[in-house]
This record gives C-alpha cells, sequence and structure tokens, in this order.
C-alpha cells in the first residue's frame, strides 16, 4: 500500500540490455576487455606468429639484449624471448581455462542439484564442499605432483576441483532462494520436467552471478599456475609465463629485464579479469535499467485554480459533535520524490486536510494514491528522496512543513504518534516488549524506570493484553501479530498525544484479530478524546471507525466529508465506483444447478 | 452428481526445525469434494490450513494420510513423471501477482511453456497464446512485454490465462484478489466467473475474505485450526452460519456501511458474550 509507483498502465516496453552492452558503456571495463582480447588473440594464434621456435637454443642469444631480430633479447638458455612469451600464452590461458571448467562442471552442476532437490543430496554435497574448502591448495597441487608427476593438465584439474566450492556455494544459495518462488511452483504444476525448470527458471538467476565469479577465479587460476610453475615444479617443456618467471629470477641479477615480460603478462591479465568482475557486478547491482530522465521541467506544482475541486459535505448532526477546532491543518500539500537522473515525480498532488481535534477522519484510497505518503509527510517521515515540494502543515498551530529535525522530535511521539500498518517489523527483535514501550516513556515523559514499568504494564492490561507481566518480558517473535498491533497500539498512546496517525492499522490482521483492534482503537479515542487519521482501503474499516472520510485519487483529494454523506450520497464518479466495487452487499452466487452443469 | 475432485480424510504434516521435534500437523483429517464446474470456496484465517489444503491438491504438500481423488483416480502421493501427466488437468492461480511471474521471461513465453512443454508446436504455441490474452482481456502485442510492465491486475489476469492454457478441469486460486485494489479486485472476479461459465472449469477458491468467497462461490467450506468446521451453499454459510467459529468470523467483517456496522458491531459482541458461556464449551475451547 505504501507503494507509490505502481503503473497502472502498459509502460513503453524497455530495451532489455544484455549485461555485455551495459558493460561497453563503462571505460574501465572497456579497456580491460579490450586487454583480455588481445590476450585471447594470442593464445589462440601465438604459436603461428611466434618469429622463432620458442625451444630453439642459441648460443649467441644467451641473456642476449634487445635487437631488431629480437625485440625482447634471449633468455638463460639462449631462447627468443618474444616467441617464448606468444606461446607461453597459449598454454597459461588453456590451463586456467581447464581448471576453471573443471570447477564450472562440478560446482555449478552439483550446486543446481543439491540446491533443486535438497535432501540428503544436499547434506552429503554441502559436507563434501566444506571438507574441498578446507583442504589447503599449494599442499594437495604439491602432493598430486609428487604422484602423477608434472603435468600441466593434471594439476589444472585438480585446481579445478578445489575452486569448484566457490560456485557451489553461490549456485546452491541462489536456488535455494528461487526454488521456493511461486513461478517455481506454477512451472511444476504445469507440468514441466525437472530439467526444464532448471534451465529455464533457475540457470537464468544465477548466470550473471556465475560469469563473474568466473572472472575472478580466472585470475586466481592463472596466478596459481604461474606460481607452481615459478617453483619449478612445472613442465619444463612447454613455455608457460610461470615458468618464464623461474628463469628470469635466477638471472635477476644479470639481466632483470627478464622477469617484466611474463610478470607483466601474469599481472595485466588477472587485474583486467578482476576489473571486468567488478564492473559486472556494478552494471548488475544497479538492478533496474536506468530509467531514462523525462524532459518535462518537473516540480512545477499546479496552482489552486487549476486543480478540479474537491467535493466537500456539510457537516451532519454527526460530525458537528466533534470539537470544532482544527487540530491538523494541511494546505495544498505536494510531495515529490526524486527521480534517477534528475527531476522528480509527484505522488501527493495538492492535498488540503483538516483533523479537528477528537475527531476520527479516515483517508481512503487504492494503492498509489498517495494516502501514505500524505501520512508520511505529516509525520515527516517521508522516505530517502521524498520531499514537501509546497504546502504547509500546521499542527496545533505551529507549521511542521518548516519545523526541523530538533522540533520534530518534541512533536513525534508526545502530541503525533503513530501505528504503523506491519506490527511485526515495527518491533525490534532484540528487544523485549517491555523495554521498548518503557524507553519512551523515560526519554519523553521523563519517569523513572519503575514508575515507568508500572505504566507500561497499566497500558499493556488495557490494550486488552491477557497477561501483561509475561508480554512485557516477551521478545516480539514470542508473540503474535494481533498482540503485536496492540503492544504497537499501546506504546502510540503512551505519552497522550492529541493525534495518532494509524497507517493500514488493521490491513496485515486476520478479520476476527482486526474487529478486536478496531474495538480497541474506538475506544482508546473515545477515552482519551484524542484525534486519530487513519488511512485504508477498507471501507469497512472507515465505516466502523471514522466521523469524517476524505477520498483520495492519484495524489488528490477528490472528495470529503462527514462519512454518512460519502456512503449515502457520494457524488464524485471514482468514489461512487469504488463503493460499488464493494463485494459485501452482493447477493451470494446460487448453488450450482444440476441440470447447467457442463458435460465435458 | 459424481464429485470431480473428493478429498478424504486428508492429513498433511511438516516437519519442525530441530532433532525429533513433533512435527506440525497443517491438516487434521480434512474431507471435501468439488463438483465439475463448482466453485468451492475455501474460508479461513492465516495459519487455517486453507493454503496447504490447495498445495496438497497439487501436490506441492507432503501427505501423510487420508486420500485425494481426482475423477476417480488417486492423485496423493502420485510421482513426478506420473504428476506432470496431472498438469492438464488440474492448474493453479497463486496470490502475489509478483513473484508467481518469472521477471526475466516475456509473458510470451510465460504462457507458452506448458505448452510447448506438452509438444505444442511454437507456431501454433503462439496462436493459443493469442487467443489467451485475448480471453483474459489483454491486447496481443502484451505477448512480447514482460511482467514488470503490467500492473497487479494485470499480473493477475496472465496468471489466469497460464492456468488456462491446457483447459484444465480444476483451477486451484489460492488467494488470486487479496493482493489486489477494490475496483481491480471487482473486475478480476468477474473474469473468474465469466470464464467458468464458458468453460465449465471448477474452482477450489480459497480466500480470507467472506465477501469475496460469497461472491464466486457455489459452495462455501470454513477452515479453522487445519479442519474444516462448516460446509454448505454459499448463501447459507456467508450470510446465516452455524458453526460459532463462522459466526464470530461474519460477525467481524466489517460492514462498509456506517450504521449498518454499528448495528453489527453490537451484534458481534451479544455473539461473543453469548458464546462464552459455559454452554458452549465447544467453542470457548476454541477461543
Amino acid at each position: 500500500m505504501t507503494e507509490y509507483a505502481a503503473a497502472p498502465v502498459v509502460a513503453p516496453t524497455l530495451a532489455r540490455q544484455s549485461l555485455f552492452r551495459r558493460l561497453l558503456r563503462n571505460p574501465v571495463a572497456v579497456a580491460a576487455l579490450a586487454f583480455l582480447a588481445v590476450v585471447a588473440v594470442v593464445a589462440v594464434v601465438g604459436r603461428w606468429i611466434a618469429p622463432v621456435d620458442p625451444t630453439l637454443s642459441s648460443l649467441q642469444l644467451v641473456v642476449a639484449d634487445p635487437s631488431a631480430a629480437h625485440p625482447l633479447g634471449g633468455d638463460s638458455a639462449g631462447r627468443d624471448v618474444l616467441s617464448r612469451l606468444l606461446s607461453a600464452t597459449q598454454i597459461s590461458i588453456a590451463g586456467a581455462l581447464l581448471a576453471l571448467v573443471v570447477a564450472l562442471l562440478v560446482g555449478v552442476v552439483g550446486g543446481l542439484i543439491a540446491g533443486y532437490y535438497g535432501g540428503l543430496l544436499d547434506t552429503v554435497s554441502s559436507w563434501l564442499t566444506a571438507i574441498v574448502m578446507a583442504l589447503p591448495a599449494i599442499v594437495v597441487l604439491l602432493a598430486a605432483r609428487a604422484a602423477l608427476g608434472p603435468s600441466i593438465w593434471v594439476s589444472m584439474a585438480i585446481f579445478g576441483v578445489l575452486l569448484s566450492p566457490a560456485f557451489f556455494r553461490l549456485v546452491h544459495v541462489s536456488v535455494r532462494a528461487v526454488r521456493d518462488e511461486l513461478y517455481v511452483d506454477a512451472a511444476r504444476v504445469a507440468g514441466l520436467s525437472d530439467a526444464r525448470i532448471i534451465g529455464r527458471h533457475i540457470l537464468g538467476v544465477v548466470r550473471a552471478p556465475i560469469i563473474i565469479q568466473s572472472a575472478v577465479l580466472l585470475g586466481i587460476a592463472i596466478a596459481v599456475q604461474s606460481g607452481l610453475e615459478f617453483l619449478g615444479l612445472g613442465d619444463q617443456a612447454v613455455p608457460t609465463w610461470g615458468g618464464m618467471l623461474n628463469d628470469g629470477f635466477a638471472q635477476i641479477y644479470r639481466a632483470p629485464v627478464l622477469m617484466l615480460w611474463p610478470s607483466l603478462a601474469i599481472g595485466l591479465t588477472s587485474m583486467a579479469l578482476v576489473l571486468v568482475a567488478n564492473a559486472a557486478r556494478d552494471e548488475l547491482e544497479r538492478s533496474a535499467p536506468r530509467p531514462r530522465a523525462r524532459r518535462r521541467p518537473a516540480a512545477v506544482s499546479d496552482t489552486r485554480a487549476d486543480r478540479p475541486a474537491t467535493i466537500v459535505h456539510p457537516d451532519d448532526s454527526r460530525a458537528l459533535v466533534t470539537d470544532p477546532d482544527v487540530l491538523l491543518r494541511v494546505r495544498d500539500l505536494v510531495v515529490a520524490y526524486d527521480r534517477e537522473g534528475g527531476g522528480s515525480t509527484q505522488v501527493v498532488k495538492g492535498v488540503d486536510l483538516d483533523v479537528r481535534s477528537g475527531e476520527v477522519h479516515g483517508l481512503i484510497g487504492e494503492s498509489g494514491s498517495g494516502k501514505t505518503q500524505t501520512a508520511f509527510a505529516i509525520l515527516g517521515l517521508l522516505s530517502s528522496g521524498g520531499h514537501i515540494e509546497a504546502g504547509s502543515i500546521e499542527f496545533a498551530g505551529d507549521r511542521l512543513d518548516e519545523a526541523g529535525e530538533g522540533s520534530y522530535a518534541r512533536v513525534r511521539g508526545r502530541r503525533i504518534a503513530y501505528v504503523p500498518q506491519e506490527p511485526m517489523s515495527n518491533l525490534d527483535p532484540s528487544f523485549t516488549i517491555g523495554s521498548q514501550l518503557v524507553e519512551p516513556l523515560r526519554v519523553v515523559l521523563g519517569l523513572s524506570r519503575g514508575e515507568a514499568r508500572s505504566r507500561a504494564l497499566a497500558l499493556l492490561e488495557r490494550v486488552g493484553i491477557p497477561d501483561p507481566a509475561h508480554a512485557f518480558a516477551a521478545y516480539p517473535h514470542e508473540i503474535s501479530g494481533g498482540m503485536a498491533q496492540r503492544v504497537l497500539i499501546a506504546g502510540a498512546v503512551s505519552c497522550d498525544p492529541e493525534l495518532v496517525i494509524a497507517d493500514e492499522p488493521t490491513t496485515a490482521l486476520d478479520v476476527t484479530v482486526q474487529a478486536e483492534v478496531l474495538d480497541l482503537l474506538r475506544d482508546l479515542q473515545r477515552e482519551r478524546g484524542m484525534a486519530v487519521l487513519i488511512v485504508t482501503h477498507n471501507f469497512g474499516v472507515v465505516a466502523d471507525l471514522c466521523d469524517r472520510v476524505s477520498v483520495m485519487q492519484s495524489g488528490r483529494i477528490v472528495e470529503s466529508g462527514p462519512v454518512d454523506a460519502i456512503f449515502d450520497h457520494p457524488e464524485h464518479e471514482y468514489t461512487c465506483s469504488l463503493l460499488g466495487a464493494i463485494l459485501e452487499d452482493g447477493d451470494a452466487r446460487k448453488p450450482l444447478e444440476s441440470h447447467k452443469e457442463i458435460t465435458r | 452428481m459424481t464429485a470431480l475432485l473428493t478429498i478424504e480424510d486428508l492429513v498433511v504434516s511438516y516437519p519442525k526445525k530441530g532433532f525429533r521435534a513433533a512435527p506440525f500437523r497443517a491438516l487434521k483429517g480434512v474431507s471435501l469434494d468439488i463438483r465439475p464446474g463448482e466453485t468451492m470456496g475455501l474460508v479461513g484465517e492465516s495459519g487455517s490450513g486453507k493454503t496447504t489444503l490447495g498445495r496438497a491438491v497439487l501436490g506441492l504438500a507432503p501427505v501423510e494420510s487420508g486420500s485425494i481423488r481426482f475423477d476417480g483416480r488417486e492423485i496423493s502421493g502420485l510421482s513426478r513423471r506420473e504428476r506432470r501427466a496431472l498438469s492438464s488437468d488440474i492448474q493453479v492461480v497463486f496470490q502475489d501477482p509478483y513473484s508467481s511471474l518469472n521477471p526475466s521471461m516475456t509473458i510470451g513465453s510465460i504462457l507458452s511453456e506448458p505448452l510447448s512443454a506438452r509438444g505444442v508446436s511454437e507456431s501454433d504455441a503462439r496462436g493459443r497464446v493469442a487467443e489467451l490474452l485475448d480471453d483474459v482481456g489483454l491486447p496481443s502485442d502484451a505477448a512480447q512485454r514482460r511482467a514488470r510492465d503490467f500492473s497487479g491486475g494485470q499480473r493477475q489476469r496472465i496468471a489466469i490465462a497460464r492456468a488456462l492454457a491446457l483447459e484444465p478441469r480444476l483451477v486451484v486460486c489460492d488467494e488470486p484478489v487479496s493482493a489486489l485494489d477494490l475496483t481491480t479486485q471487482a473486475r478480476v472476479l468477474d473474469l473468474f466467473i465469466e470464464i467458468q461459465e464458458r468453460t465449465g472449469v471448477a474452482y477450489l477458491f480459497i480466500s480470507h475474505d467472506l465477501s469475496v468467497v460469497r461472491h464466486v462461490s457455489h459452495r462455501v467450506a470454513v477452515m479453522y485450526h487445519g479442519e474444516i468446521v462448516e460446509v454448505g451453499n454459499g448463501d447459507q454459510v456467508t450470510a446465516r452460519p452455524v458453526h460459532p467459529y463462522t459466526q464470530r468470523l461474519f460477525m467481524a467483517a466489517p460492514v462498509p456501511h456506517p450504521r449498518r456496522q454499528e448495528v453489527r458491531r453490537v451484534e458481534r459482541r451479544r455473539l461473543i458474550d453469548a458464546q462464552r458461556t459455559p454452554s458452549e464449551t465447544t467453542s470457548a475451547a476454541a477461543l
């Protein structure tokens, strides 16, 4: 109900841009991708464009300086460094890719299956993953080298298995989250096979994170592989970046430049992979495509004359009983939210609202009508990006819209209280009910601990909690939703406010509980003579509680008046359509007649 | 009149967290039948087991004992493969139109998915999708869009179209209108009725709202704490309930009219006081 952006009409389809296209707009990602493209090309064709055979030794070339024929000089065994670098790229990259493919196969397939089916399979594979993660990779690789010989392919395949938990855990967590989504249930009911559900509904969710993780792991694989070769544990017969690094390190005093080329290759490639992964993650976190900024000059509120007039019904006998003093006077209120990329969207477009002392005023409307935003603006609790653009809010003679946080703090909780829609999310789960009631009493009313405690217990009893002492010591998760709402109402009235703003106070509750909470609100209101502004979409709640009603539609109040007048003589077309949509008055459907039964 | 769906003495338990914890019994022996072309309304408050009953019919809840027979054939405890074969007969519309449609798929592929899973050719499926969109009152170009382009009411229409794609004989509707605004709710309910009158599909219509159930249901069953406490014709159960719990439920729903609600409030107080007297021990225990 607090959503203000729900578009009732079909919005123009936003072209879904692929992750790759979005990356191309990020300069760092473009540079990194370009470098990786060069590495990829060299990896494929490097062996053939190498000017000299990389394994050919020549005595003249031993630690030779760069020359025209050998631009990067020669290494300690007299081989051409450029040719070795070009051919080494292929083997180093292929080794890293092998590790990645093995990790993907083991991790992604395992994660999908374990996550989707759950049960024993899940438990066993999670244990195995934990064990693999606990193994020190380098030690395992050294042992494998000792047992199986110095093959880069064997060691990279084993390393792939060691990397697989990274994928397993990522996929597993995502699949567990998606598995219980209703659309997966719907697909099962629609008769799709498990393989199809995994392929279409689940793999799509984990695809992007897998790509990002792959880039990071590829960098790690290159680094670890180079590390092994550098230690001299690799296959000396094939040129690799790590092997070249090893050779250069041995000659570091004679020809320090020999270390530079493989270091650059390893460092830049790993860096580029991480940068691409980071940029991709940043793009994905910007979950929705960036909305295109509209040209329309924002935030010029309509003048009063332009606005369609609110239909105001005259007071009747019931409405006149209430105190004629206007406690809360809202004039011309415009609330707007900043849009990403400049401009703002008006959600409340010029609202006039009077709440008199001791009256119950209902603000009714459908989702997106701006009723909750109006209430939040009065409370000074608009969420980030929201602001009062125009108009005034006057509470007992004080301007609230111009008040800073400091003066709001003197009003909120003491003179204006708030009852929220979701009772559970408005109680802090880590504190007892008692401490959450006592705290404001001590701060606001300056009561001692003992006084506050006895007052809180009296309040809990007043709001109809059967065992106040037990509830006082309980944590929020130990009580039901209806009880939680009673606690919040107790908290709201604890400091004797003049106005209570209740935002859909019974929407989250069952009907039988709703009836009790409505009774409680009514009794407390009569007892204390407070004014109540109740935001709701339910005409039953309005009929039960309110003296006066304002009907909101797309940011404006279209009709306002005493409750009887609104129900008996609605004038605005929208009010009529709302009242017409109520089902209570309609006839029940007749039982199915046997002769009308359809034979199929 | 033979029943399309017969549920007998159904018990569903969910395991509780914790070592050797006693399982939670969501359904404690529920019996119910639905005839072809009939809407059976199922009312209850949160935790009453009404959603579990729907999920059990769909094969999404663990049945401990009892039977669910569809068209005379036992369907509880079917294998996944047998269950898939049943998908053309029993379909579902869920409550939340936001999470029941895959956000990354186009409406066209969401609707054609159940068709292509049964081997309908792509061009036939496309034609059927256009037909379905038309049936639920959506423009045909909706097939190329994604769920986020649609409002709650429109999304629910898409979910209805998906349920109808295979021409089922029973649709389980789990609170299909409770996330919708009042005016949208009325239109979607009328769509449900219109489709039923045209195709003869039966509904198991789950809702917490008596007035919604009253509007669409031929018969109504009331659930309370995992049991069905009252079953009968819609008008009887929703206007002149017999069971004390149904009476409380009926009285608790506020009438959308100030003066009549005042009367209802007094009646409700009287009813609750009456039910508290010792003679009504059963209902007092239920309180």
